[in-house]
């Protein structure tokens, strides 16, 4: 029996011959299990060498390959083409500059990850013989949720907001910084606020909510942003009166 | 990223738009009722609205409270929402709109509290 085929239709971008975006359809061979990642590779391996796109795991665990499909920020190893009538459309992420086809150019986005300082400042140094941060599991679970996101920038494909002032500092980046301010280990709140509070901060966004829909771990950077503004609302009020006591460190 | 840490003052706007927000949410609904649909379909007695009526609530401590926090706050969140629809839509028209809209809450605001104050007690 001749298997089925479906349309991919990939916005293709070669920079050196290619004045701009353009999109090239492929027919490929489809089973009840074929991700979008997969008819990729069938494309690359079977139809046309040329076509460039980031990925790695196949499971949904290194965020290589958060592309625009049918329109909507997804992973394409967590995406069947099953789930689409007709053509499937494949493109880019939003609101990234495109290197080359379904490659964009990440370098903002690593920028601003990293501008949370996302690691733990310790509340109270510890010398290697005083042992280690010790932490309950009831702590733990305060941030677990945040540190399940994978860098792979779907957020920011979804955020409006995002694509309206590239300086804003978005939602994934805002949720590691959260998952960084709730740590009970953690003493580096009040040095990450000042981000929290600028004008790149939490007040760019509109609650619209879209971030923690497409996030395919289920994070909820919505939440980190809105709860945030809260933090930076009570910090931008308060900041003169004397600051109460931290929180006592872990035993 | 050519940005300098500079602190937004939009906790002040925001904070006005969340409780302007949060009201609406819960009396927005009731007031439509009342004023549009209720008193003039005959549900509720006429009296409920009239002149002497309203006068005497506006006369009140907590009449003139409640009206004040309705049209101040309402306004607040009216133009904050104008203000970031105008952004997502594609007109970033800045401080000049800022001023404009705001600007707008403010004066509703002042009017609000002159006209409550001018009523008496």
């Amino acid at each position: 029996m001749k298997p089925q085929t479906k349309t991919v239709a990939v916005l293709r971008y070669r920079p050196e011959q290619d004045k701009e975006p353009f999109w090239q359809d492929y027919e490929v061979p489809f089973a009840e299990d074929t991700s979008v990642l997969a008819a990729l590779n069938y494309i690359k391996d079977e139809l046309d060498g040329t076509l460039s796109f980031r990925w790695s795991c196949r499971q949904a665990i290194c965020g290589s390959c958060g592309l625009m499909i049918g329109g909507k920020p997804r992973l394409a190893c967590k995406t069947f083409l099953r789930d689409f009538e007709g053509k499937v459309t494949v493109e880019a992420l939003a609101h990234f500059p495109i290197e080359r086809d379904l490659v964009v150019v990440m370098d903002d986005f690593i920028a601003k990850l990293e501008r949370v300082k996302p690691w733990l400042m310790p509340r109270e140094e510890r010398a290697p013989e005083d042992g280690e941060y010790r932490q309950t599991p009831q702590e733990m679970s305060l941030y677990e949720q945040f540190a399940g996101c994978i860098n792979c920038g779907l957020c920011y494909a979804a955020c409006p907001q995002v694509g309206l002032n590239p300086n804003f500092l978005g939602p994934g980046a805002i949720a590691l910084l959260h998952r960084y301010n709730l740590d009970s280990r953690d003493g580096g709140s009040e040095e990450r606020m000042k981000l929290i509070s600028a004008e790149l901060g939490v007040f760019n966004c509109t609650a619209v909510g879209y971030c923690s829909a497409v996030c395919p771990k289920i994070v909820d950077p919505a939440n980190a942003v809105n709860v945030n503004k809260m933090n930076s609302a009570r910090d931008y009020f308060f900041r003169f009166l004397p600051r109460p006591a931290p929180k006592g460190g872990c035993q | 990223m050519n940005d300098p840490l500079k602190r937004s003052h939009e906790p002040i706007f925001w904070l006005l738009f969340g409780a302007g927000g949060m009201l609406a949410a819960m009396l927005g609904a009731m007031l439509v009722f009342l004023l549009a649909f209720g008193v003039p379909s005959g549900l509720l007695p006429a009296e409920a609205l009239s002149y002497t009526t309203m006068r005497d609530f506006a006369g009140n401590v907590f009449g003139k409270g409640f009206l004040f926090a309705v049209v101040a706050l309402f306004f607040w969140h009216a133009v904050h929402r104008i203000f970031h629809s105008l952004h997502d839509i594609g007109i970033h028209a800045g401080l000049p709109a800022r001023v404009l809209v705001y600007g707008t809450a403010a004066i509703g605001t002042l009017i609000a509290a002159a006209a409550l104050l001018a009523i008496g007690f």
